[in-house]
C-alpha cells in the first residue's frame, strides 16, 4: 500500500491542511509521498513538504498549467501518477473538493468523501446529512481516492522528515479552462480552519458595519479568526470565505463563540466538534444553546461589548 | 443552446435525519422529501439563463424512484421545459449518476450541465466533477456568478481563499454554490401548467450503465451527542467559566 497526497499550497507556502492529510494518508499503513503541483513557486512548497515527518518523497511538478490548480490540469497529472500508487488522498479544501472527484472518474473509482477516520484498509468513516449521521463504509474499487476531513487528523509534524524531491511532469495545459482572477479576502487573522480561537457572528448582527464593530475587536481580544453564519454572509456582512457549516467551512476550535446565530443543522455540521462552544442569543429557546457548553441569553448588543471589555 | 439540470430528490432540508435503530441507514419512511436546494439554484440559473435569451430550452434529469417525478414537477414548475426520470429504486452512487448523465448529455448535447455542489444527503461533492472528467469538459464547481461570453463560459468560484474567477470552453459543467441566486417560487398557475409537460421515463440500462456500488456502507449511526451545558446569568459570570476551563487568559 502506498499513498499520494496532494499538497495544498497557496503564495509559495505548504498549507496546514496538507498535515493532517498526511496523517490520514500514514493511518493506510504504508508509504507516503507528497505531489506539489504549482508553478513558479511550487519548489519551495516541495522543501516544506519534504520536511514533514512521515513523507518518503515529493514530487514536484512545476508547471505554469499547475499554477492556479485548475482541475481540468491538475487531475490528468494525477490520474498518470497514480499507476504506482494504491491510494489518492487530498484535503477536503476547495481545491481538493475540485479537483479529486475528477481523479476518481478518471479512474473509474467512487470517491470517498470528508473522511473522519481510517478503519480498516479500505474501511473509513464519513458525515452524511450534515453530519446528522456518520456512515462507516468499504471500497471494493481497486485504488482508493479519499478526500479528508483535516480537523479530525492530528497535523504530521512539519520539520523531521528528509524526503527527496522528485521532479515530474505531466500532460499540463488541457486548453479547456483558464484562470482569470482571484478577489482574496485579505485578513491579518489566523486562518479559519486552524484556528484556536473562533467567534462567529449571524443575521442579528444587523450590517457589515456593526458585524465588524462589535466581532472584530473581540476576535482581536482573543487572537481569534472570525466565522459567520450563511445568513450574515448572505446578507453580506462578510464574504463567502467565513462562512462556517455544512456546505461552508468545518471548524474545530479549543473554543467556539457563536453571536447572534440560530443553530441551524447546517451552521452546527460546520461548528460542533469545537471543544468549548459558548453562544450568545437572546432567544433562550435557540437551537444553538442545545449544544453550547455555556449559554447567555441577552441581547448581543449590550453583552458583546461588555465581553470584550472584560477580556 | 440547451442547458440540462440534474435535480436530486433529498430529505427537505429543514428535518433533521433519523438514524435507523439497527445501524442501517436513515429512516426516511412519511418524511417531507424536496429538491436538493442546490440544485434549485441550479434550476433557477438555467432559467434566468433562457429568460436572457442564452439558453433556448431547459431539460431537468433526476435519477431515483418514481416518486422523484413530483421533484421533475417542480423543476417544470419552476420554467424548465421538460424532464427525464430514469427511475431506480436503488440508490445510485455518484459515479453511476455521472455516468448516467454523460450518456444524456451526449443525446442532448447541451451547452451547460449545471448541477448543485452537493446533495445535502449523501453530502459526496463530486458528481459534476466526476461528468467533467467522464466527458473532458471543463469544470466551474461551487459557482456564485455564470456568464455566457461567445464560446465561453466565465464562472465565478466560492473558494476557501474568496472568489475565483475562471473561464471555461464550452460545453462545460457547472456546479452551483449558495450565492448563485434565489430560487423563485413557482406560481400556482405554473405548477398546472408543469402538469402538462413532457416528463420521459427511462431505466439505467436503457443507458447501459453499471450501477452496481462501489462503497458499501458496513453501518450508520448517530453523532457523539454533545451535552447542553449550563445558562450563564451575565458576562461577568461566563468570563468566570473561560478562565476556568483555561480557554481564555
Ligand atoms: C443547502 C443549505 C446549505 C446551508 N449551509 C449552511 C452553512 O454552511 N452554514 C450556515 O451557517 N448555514 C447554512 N445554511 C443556512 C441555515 O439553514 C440557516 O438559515 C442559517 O444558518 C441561519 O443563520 P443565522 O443563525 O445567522 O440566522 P437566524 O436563524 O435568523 O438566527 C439569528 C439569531 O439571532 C438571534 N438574535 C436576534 N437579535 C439578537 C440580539 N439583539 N441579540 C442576541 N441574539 C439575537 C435570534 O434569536 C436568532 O436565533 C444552509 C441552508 C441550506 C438550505
Ligand atoms: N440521483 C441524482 N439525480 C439527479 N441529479 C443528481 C443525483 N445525484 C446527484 N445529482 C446531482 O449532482 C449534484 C451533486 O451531488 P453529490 O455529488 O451526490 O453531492 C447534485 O446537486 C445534483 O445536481
Amino acid at each position: 500500500m502506498s499513498a499520494l497526497v496532494l499538497a495544498e499550497h497557496d503564495s509559495g507556502k505548504l498549507n496546514p491542511a496538507t498535515l493532517a492529510t498526511v496523517t490520514a494518508a500514514a493511518a493506510l499503513g504504508g508509504a507516503v509521498h507528497v505531489l506539489v503541483a504549482g508553478g513558479d513557486d511550487a519548489a519551495g512548497v516541495a522543501d516544506a513538504a519534504a520536511k514533514v515527518a512521515g513523507v518518503e518523497k515529493v514530487l514536484l511538478a512545476s508547471d505554469a498549467a499547475y499554477a492556479h490548480q485548475l482541475a481540468e490540469n491538475v487531475a490528468p497529472l494525477i490520474a498518470g501518477l497514480m499507476d504506482s500508487y494504491d491510494a489518492f488522498l487530498a484535503p477536503a479544501t476547495t481545491t481538493g473538493k475540485n479537483v479529486a472527484p475528477r481523479v476518481a472518474a478518471m479512474l473509474d473509482v467512487m470517491q470517498v468523501s470528508d473522511i473522519l477516520s481510517v478503519e480498516g484498509p479500505k474501511s473509513f468513516t464519513r458525515p452524511i446529512y450534515a453530519g446528522n449521521a456518520i456512515a462507516t463504509v468499504e471500497s471494493s474499487d481497486a485504488k482508493l481516492v479519499i478526500t479528508v476531513r483535516t480537523t479530525t487528523f492530528d497535523k504530521a509534524a512539519p520539520e523531521g522528515g528528509s524526503a527527496p524531491v522528485e521532479p515530474v511532469s505531466g500532460p499540463g495545459e488541457a486548453g479547456l479552462s483558464s484562470f482569470v482572477s482571484l478577489e482574496a479576502s485579505a485578513s491579518e487573522r489566523p486562518d479559519l480552519t486552524s484556528a484556536n480561537v473562533v467567534v462567529s457572528g449571524g443575521r442579528a448582527l444587523k450590517d457589515a458595519a456593526t458585524f465588524e464593530q462589535l466581532i472584530t475587536p473581540l476576535a482581536d481580544k482573543l487572537g481569534a479568526a472570525v466565522g459567520a453564519s450563511r445568513a450574515a454572509v448572505d446578507a453580506g456582512y462578510i464574504s463567502n470565505d467565513y462562512q462556517v457549516g455544512q456546505t461552508g467551512k468545518i471548524v474545530a476550535p479549543e473554543l467556539y463563540i457563536a453571536i447572534g446565530i440560530s443553530g441551524a443543522i447546517q451552521h452546527l455540521a460546520g461548528m460542533k466538534d469545537s471543544k468549548v462552544i459558548v453562544a450568545i442569543n437572546k432567544d433562550p429557546d435557540a437551537p444553538i444553546f442545545q449544544i453550547a457548553d455555556y449559554g447567555l441569553a441577552t441581547d448581543l448588543f449590550e453583552a458583546v461589548p461588555e465581553l470584550t471589555g472584560k477580556l | 443552446m440547451k442547458i440540462l439540470v440534474p435535480v436530486k430528490r433529498v430529505i427537505d432540508y429543514n428535518l433533521k435525519p433519523r438514524v435507523k435503530p439497527d445501524g442501517s441507514g436513515i429512516d426516511l419512511a412519511n418524511t417531507k422529501m424536496s429538491m436538493n436546494p442546490f440544485d434549485e439554484i441550479a434550476v433557477e440559473e438555467a432559467i434566468r439563463l433562457k429568460e436572457k435569451g442564452v439558453a433556448t430550452e431547459v431539460v431537468a434529469v433526476s435519477i431515483g424512484p418514481a416518486k422523484a417525478q413530483e421533484t421533475l414537477r417542480t423543476a417544470l414548475a419552476m420554467g424548465a421545459d421538460r424532464a427525464v426520470l430514469v427511475e431506480t429504486d436503488e440508490d445510485i452512487e455518484p459515479l453511476a449518476v455521472a455516468k448516467i448523465l454523460k450518456a444524456i448529455a451526449e443525446e442532448e448535447g447541451p451547452g451547460i450541465v449545471m448541477l448543485g455542489k452537493q446533495a445535502i444527503d449523501d453530502d459526496s461533492n463530486q458528481t459534476g466533477q466526476m461528468l467533467a472528467a467522464l466527458m473532458g469538459r471543463p469544470q466551474g464547481t461551487f459557482a456564485s456568478k455564470v456568464e455566457v461570453e461567445g464560446d465561453n463560459v466565465s464562472v465565478t468560484r466560492e473558494v476557501d481563499g474568496g472568489l475565483e474567477t475562471v473561464k471555461l470552453s464550452l460545453p462545460a459543467i457547472v456546479t452551483t454554490d449558495l450565492r448563485l441566486n434565489e430560487p423563485r417560487y413557482a406560481s400556482l398557475p405554473n405548477i398546472m401548467k408543469a402538469k402538462k409537460k413532457p416528463l420521459d421515463t427511462k431505466s439505467p440500462a436503457d443507458y447501459g450503465v453499471d450501477c452496481a456500488p462501489r462503497l458499501t456502507t458496513l453501518k450508520v449511526e448517530e453523532p457523539p451527542v454533545r451535552q447542553a451545558g449550563e445558562m450563564v446569568g451575565s458576562v461577568d459570570e461566563l468570563v468566570a467559566k473561560l478562565k476556568e476551563k483555561g480557554v481564555v487568559a
